[in-house]
């Protein structure tokens, strides 16, 4: 382990210009203030960057969400302010509803079965066995493919009639012509396993990482204690794994309450909406009805969700950090 | 170790054969998507588990097809890193060590910033881009691809840059080299690997962004090969063979980088978002 200086490692610290700089030089204040500004010559690309790409548009949305905006407003550039009516056609719009509702299911779905299928991955692998690195990288696949690319593929599996899911189920006579993507009641759920299919890498990597953290003596003494194998995983490993479990949940739902290119390819949105969620709902009201106040209202209702999940990722990160 | 007694051995390869069937379960949907790129073009037939005898028909016309998409999304995907390690690995440099009034604020934003939605970034950027004239350009979609892998990318090298012994850095000051060239000479050469990772991770997004690709443009001047092959199912829903042809060739990349640099996407991974 490094041990570094508390003058250059430390965020915040007093600048230690004045003290150090050599008593010939003609002024020392100018000096600092010149070096100060060559340092900030380092961060303000990003700094100018991320006010441009995340807050800008943040700001942005706020306010097209209370502008007018019609396909004519590409030609004439007009977008008059129109109070609250975007909001309140987007609250009254039954889609809405909809849409929120299958992006709370959508998440929630996907969350449990990425992460309990990952879990149970990540212990199977904490063991010692020939090959075990190899697979276990060979894993991280599907997460790596465009999730487009993953989308379509699953289309063609999925098909009612020809798909090989379908014709699988029925060389072992169950299920038979089940109508995974083209049926309102079954779209939805045919959507979250895929999406469960994609996250499970993601969901592996992180906690087999946190498992590996736990000290082995602690499972040795839970060990000499009696503990049967569920009994230690429960008492000893869980709640030892308990701050990487929030990290991974709370950056699943930020990558998930969002989606938009997985439902995109798999369904566009249907049948009948059953799988328009608040980012397919947003994309279609600004590019594809052109209404861009009614996708920012929609817009700005994802962000507020993904808000309060911020908070309890910040908080996360801090234990997490010290 | 010492336990290499028969009965623990076959354990062991006992776990073998458990993992390899699960990798087998996994990755089964993109073998199909090989196996139906393989195959003469089946229309609306099912597809054999196996193909007979290998077809590449529908490689050589999802070449012809997309092959111009796969090239644009490679300079979209190498400009995006480039734009995004210029800009992040000196803004890391400087959050972990100069110490200034703020950076705990600008960090914490960094944070931030990844939970904005993209689409919401869309939504706006729209409007901005088509005053700006910069839809339907490659620096537009670079420029909006960087962002993807910037925030990842600072948090990444900050962490790693804070751990870079002061006394290293001090040496080459006392050397007399500004803080320009002690970051070129001293401080990038150290971050080699976090560099690797930061641009691997910020190739890898841009090759997979979608949504930008699909919202930022409107002609089909600049279309990455996500976009192409959305497009093309629109158009070709029969044509399997040549869909996933270019589903295959899109994939790719990601093979690639996953024999290639197997490390440094797993410390990606976790170093990206545990740290």
């Amino acid at each position: 382990m490094t041990t570094p200086m508390p003058t250059t490692s430390t965020v915040g610290a007093q600048t230690p210009a004045k003290a150090s700089e050599p008593a010939s030089a003609p002024d020392p204040g100018r000096i600092a203030r010149r070096r100060r500004l060559a340092q900030w010559g380092f961060v303000a690309p990003a700094v100018v960057f991320m006010l441009l790409f995340f807050g800008y548009p943040l700001v942005r949305n706020v306010v097209m969400s209370f502008q007018d905006y019609t396909p004519k407003t590409f030609f004439t550039g007009e977008s008059p302010f129109n109070g609250a009516d975007n909001w309140s056609n987007v609250f009254q719009d039954a889609l809405f509803g909809k849409a929120l509702w299958h992006t709370l299911v959508f998440t929630a779905g996907s969350l449990l079965g990425q992460f309990c299928i990952g879990l149970a991955l990540a212990v199977f692998f904490s063991r010692r066995f020939p090959l075990n690195g190899v697979l276990r990288s060979l894993i991280l696949l599907p997460w790596l493919v465009p999730m487009v690319v993953s989308g379509i593929v699953w289309r063609r599996i999925l098909d009612q009639d020809t798909g090989v899911l379908n014709s699988f189920l029925d060389t072992l006579g169950i299920g038979g012509h089940t109508p995974w993507l083209t049926s309102p009641e079954m779209a939805l759920l045919s959507v979250i396993l895929v999406n469960i299919w994609i996250g499970i890498p993601f969901n592996m990597v992180i906690l087999y990482g946190g498992l590996q953290e736990i000290p082995k003596e602690l499972h040795e003494a839970a060990a000499l204690d009696g503990a049967s194998a569920w009994r230690t995983f429960r008492s000893v490993t869980l709640p030892m794994l308990k701050p990487v479990v929030t990290v991974v949940l709370v950056l699943g739902f930020m990558s998930t309450v969002k989606i938009l290119d997985l439902i995109l390819a798999l369904t566009d949105g249907g049948p009948a909406d059953a799988t328009q969620t608040l980012g397919t709902l947003t994309y279609q009201n600004s590019f594809v009805q052109l209404d861009f106040g009614a996708g920012a209202v929609v817009g700005n209702v994802l962000i507020l969700i993904s808000a309060v999940f911020a908070v309890f990722y910040l908080r996360a990160n801090r234990t997490e950090g010290k | 170790m010492a336990s290499h007694t028969p009965t623990a051995s076959r354990r062991r390869w006992g776990s073998t054969v458990a993992g390899v069937l699960i990798l087998c379960v996994m990755l089964f949907p993109l073998y199909w998507m090989l196996n139906t790129a393989l195959q003469p073009d089946s229309g609306l037939l099912q597809v054999d588990p196996v193909p007979g005898s290998l077809d590449f028909s529908g490689f050589s016309k999802a070449i012809s097809d997309q092959g111009g998409h796969l090239l644009t999304s490679l300079a979209v995907s190498l400009g995006a890193v480039a734009i995004c390690l210029a800009i992040s690995a000196p803004a890391a440099y400087g959050l972990a060590r100069f110490g200034l009034r703020g950076s705990r604020t600008i960090v914490f934003g960094t944070l931030i910033t990844q939970m904005v939605p993209g689409i919401v970034i869309a939504n706006a950027l729209y409007n901005s881009y088509v005053d700006l004239g910069l839809v339907n350009s490659y620096f537009g979609l670079m420029l909006a691809d960087a962002s993807l892998g910037i925030p990842f990318s600072i948090v990444l090298m900050r962490s790693f840059m804070v751990s870079i012994p002061g006394e290293v850095i001090e040496a080459a000051q006392i050397d007399g080299a500004g803080p320009v060239r002690t970051f070129v000479r001293v401080v990038l050469p150290m971050s080699r690997n976090s560099l690797i990772t930061s641009g691997l991770f910020a190739f890898l997004f841009s090759w997979s962004d979608f949504m930008f690709a699909l919202t930022l443009n409107t002609t089909d001047e600049v279309k990455p090969i996500t976009l192409g092959i959305y497009q093309y199912i629109g158009a070709h829903v029969g044509d399997w063979g040549s869909v996933m042809a270019a589903s295959v060739l899109s994939a790719v990349p990601a093979a690639i980088l996953l024999v290639l640099a197997q490390k440094y996407i797993a410390a990606g991974i976790t170093g990206g978002s545990v740290k």
